[in-house]
């Protein structure tokens, strides 16, 4: 650490956010996680905060399609990126097809983590869908859509809920796979 | 804190060697929990993730070239046949959210004892790639990258571009003990890779020493006993003091995770448990060609 530096002070930078389709421009500060943006500057507040360091994934969204925890995501590194949250899922008044399965299944106690495993369970479908190998796929073996139990409970082990919902989580996604 | 965003390799060199003090982010997966729990304030980051190039890898000379940067992800989807031991070892860090970021770049900038990737890395016998603008590039064995505890041979006006590692002539295998599959800091791991073509066996031991490190009096004695030509049935004593041996090259602590004496009879149990996969593979590949 240089001591004629002031690492306090806040240091902010201009960009335009791509989130569920809109372009916000915004100033973050540099230090600001994803997470932080979508709650506190545009009020998207489907994504949780539980750990704040990625082990329970209830602040999980997609970029570019892809899972990730947004409280370990800069914002200040997304300028070119497209997100996806919770809020983005439903196409117009038409819920994701996950969502629905949700609801139908009971996926779900206090719903603090339901938006993360949805989040979660869109980026997994489509690795799934892709043939990405899970540590329970057998080596040389095929991934496609057949996802059984073992298969969703890995692919889905980055969302804890405290509540105990994953019988009804499993379910519901598998109904969806299928 | 200042956001540093170099378009390229040369400006990232560039930036590090003005800023030695600049932290090199990629997925963030290790540097966001420190920033997020205010365990590092760091006055500037170096964002490598526009350096398109260490994403990729490439194949010279027979030897891969992996990329720092390269996801969890991507390695596992592209490099499984090659590099079946990483590629075992990358399914399980963290969680998929956390492979779809983190890179191997990122396990050896931390340089924790507990980093999954380093004991297949140092079963393979790879290379570390670093470059500074000042001095240019050199190759660091995983052997000599380690250091202490979260401690590597990287100067502070350098930066981890690949890793150079054969493709497997063997087979290669990676196991850990966590209390869950997903999220979880090793309580010990281990890492073997059997080179036939020298008779050679190469070990890792994770989570268990300072440092990673290898187990050579292990790694001797297996490559000695092991009946190389006819591929016969191990000897259950052989196996067992393999385990010995591995057990023996740690020197845990006790902490959190587990007992230095939980962790020595765990690697012998990991050590026994890979080598019999191991063996049993190379075994089942005479019978098939």
């Amino acid at each position: 650490m240089n001591d004629d530096e002031d690492l306090s002070a806040p240091v902010t930078m201009e960009m335009r956010l791509s989130v569920n389709g809109i372009g916000y421009p915004i100033t973050v500060d540099t230090r600001e996680t994803l997470l932080d943006t979508l709650r506190e500057r545009l009020d998207l507040t489907g994504a949780k905060k539980g750990c704040d360091h990625g082990q329970c994934g209830a602040c999980t969204v997609l970029v570019d399609g892809r899972r990730v925890t947004s409280c370990l995501t800069l914002t200040v590194a997304l300028d070119d990126r497209e997100i996806t949250t919770v809020e983005g899922l439903a196409d117009g008044s038409v819920p994701h097809p996950l969502q629905t399965a949700f609801v139908r299944h009971d996926a779900l106690q206090c719903g603090y983590c339901t938006p993360g495993q949805l989040c979660s369970a869109v980026g997994m479908l489509a690795e799934a869908r892709a043939g990405w190998p899970s540590i329970v796929t057998a080596d040389g073996g095929s991934v496609d859509a057949r996802l059984d139990e073992a298969e969703i409970r890995e692919r889905m082990s980055g969302n804890l809920c405290r509540c105990g919902a994953y019988v009804n989580i499993v379910a519901a996604i598998a109904e969806v796979a299928r | 804190m200042e956001f540093l965003r170099p378009a390229s390799w040369a400006e990232a060199l560039e930036l590090k060697a003005e800023y030695p003090d600049a932290v090199p982010i990629q997925g963030g997966t290790d540097v966001m929990v420190e920033i997020n729990f205010d365990l590092r304030r760091p006055a500037r980051l170096l964002d490598l993730n526009p350096v398109a190039e260490l994403s990729r890898w490439s194949t010279t000379g027979g030897v891969l070239r992996v990329g720092a940067g390269m996801t969890y992800t991507s390695l596992i989807r592209e490099l499984s046949a090659d590099l079946p031991g990483l590629a075992q070892a990358s399914r399980t860090v963290g969680s998929p959210q956390i492979r779809n970021r983190g890179s191997v770049g990122g396990n050896l900038g931390a340089a924790s004892p507990a980093g999954d990737s380093h004991p297949p890395l140092l079963a393979a016998d790879a290379e570390i790639e670093v470059e500074s603008r000042a001095r240019g590039s050199r190759l660091i064995p995983a052997t000599a990258f380690y250091q202490g505890v979260k401690r590597s041979a990287l100067a502070p006006d350098e930066l981890i571009r690949a890793f150079h590692v054969a493709p497997a002539t063997g087979p290669q295998y990676f196991s850990k003990i966590g209390t869950r599959n997903a999220m979880v800091i090793a309580v010990c791991s281990f890492a073997i890779a059997l080179h036939p073509r020298r008779r050679a066996v190469g070990t890792g031991i994770g989570s268990a020493a300072p440092t990673p490190r290898r187990a050579g009096a292990a790694e001797e004695y297996i490559a000695a006993e092991l009946d190389w030509d006819s591929r016969a049935a191990l000897d259950p004593r052989v196996v067992a003091r393999f385990g010995e041996l591995v057990a023996q090259a740690a020197s845990p602590i006790d902490d959190v995770r587990g007992t230095a004496d939980y962790r020595r009879h765990a690697l012998g149990v990991l050590a026994r448990r890979t080598l019999t996969w191991a063996w049993h593979e190379h075994m089942r590949e005479r019978t098939t060609t």
